[in-house]
């Protein structure tokens, strides 16, 4: 495989893992809160949502959900440029519109499909473009 | 706010890039490299820099929540594309070809679009 190509595939593959990671991390932590339910503003209100926050899975999973997220988007910028990966990072949105649709059979408005028209049609035009225009200054060994 | 929330934001991005550009790619996909990688990441002074910048700028969404309509915290937070562009461009001396302002415009309306909604 090409230099070029394979920059590409390890680009693409990270960013794929980061929308994956993102997803799955706000999915984990929306159930998480709601198994803990509505937080209510005042200090012991606070305090009580912490400890059931520190003692709940499903929040530690979406944690680390995010975490892999962070690692995913740290590497992929030790290589790519920063201008290609966080726009590419978007497609989240349309993955997310998607699986509403699929999964939660929610109605989407016309409006929010071209809006997801336009981001996978935005980041197809970056994925286009070369991944790195700048040379990495060392690499870890 | 929301001038601080896009300059953390993107700010915060920056120096991470600039960092992991420091620490450069992990030679291998082996839990040894990764975890080479990762210490490497974390003593890193830029990427040290950019974790407070981008909790303040996460706060400080929070904050202008609380205080803006959704239909204006959301085209500010998804012009953060552009911005960060901007930044790529002139901070970190990204190539920025005509065909990847195009992409990167229609993603921030696209983002705005379906947030909105």
């Amino acid at each position: 495989m090409s230099h070029e190509r394979r920059l590409r595939f390890k680009t693409l593959v990270m960013v794929l893992l980061m929308v994956v990671c993102a997803n799955l991390g706000d999915l984990m932590l929306k159930r998480g809160m709601l198994q803990i339910g509505a937080v209510q503003i005042s200090a012991p209100g606070i305090w009580l949502a912490l400890l059931s926050t520190i003692h709940n899975p499903t929040i530690w999973l979406g944690i680390l959900f995010l975490l892999g997220f962070t690692f995913c988007y740290m590497t992929a910028v030790s290589w790519a440029d920063y201008s290609y990966v966080m726009p590419a990072g978007a497609f989240g949105y349309a993955v997310q519109t998607m699986l509403a649709v699929v999964i939660l059979h929610e109605v989407v408005t016309a409006r929010r499909w071209f809006g997801v028209a336009l981001i996978v049609v935005g980041v197809l035009l970056v994925g286009q473009t070369h991944p790195s225009t700048t040379a990495p200054k060392t690499v870890a060994s | 706010m929301l001038v601080f929330f896009i300059c953390c934001s993107t700010g915060g991005e920056i120096a991470m890039t600039y960092g992991m550009k420091e620490v450069g790619e992990p030679s291998s996909f082996r839990p040894g490299a990764l975890l080479r990688f990762i210490t490497r990441a974390i003593g890193n002074g830029w990427v040290l820099f950019a974790v407070p910048l981008l909790a303040a700028s996460f706060y400080s969404l929070l904050v202008l929540l609380s205080w803006a309509p959704l239909s204006v915290v959301i085209p500010a937070s998804a012009f953060n594309y552009v911005v960060g562009t901007f930044g790529a461009k002139y901070l970190l001396r990204e190539q920025i070809s005509p065909k990847r302002w195009v992409g990167v415009v229609m993603v921030c309306t696209g983002v705005t679009l379906v947030l909105i909604t």
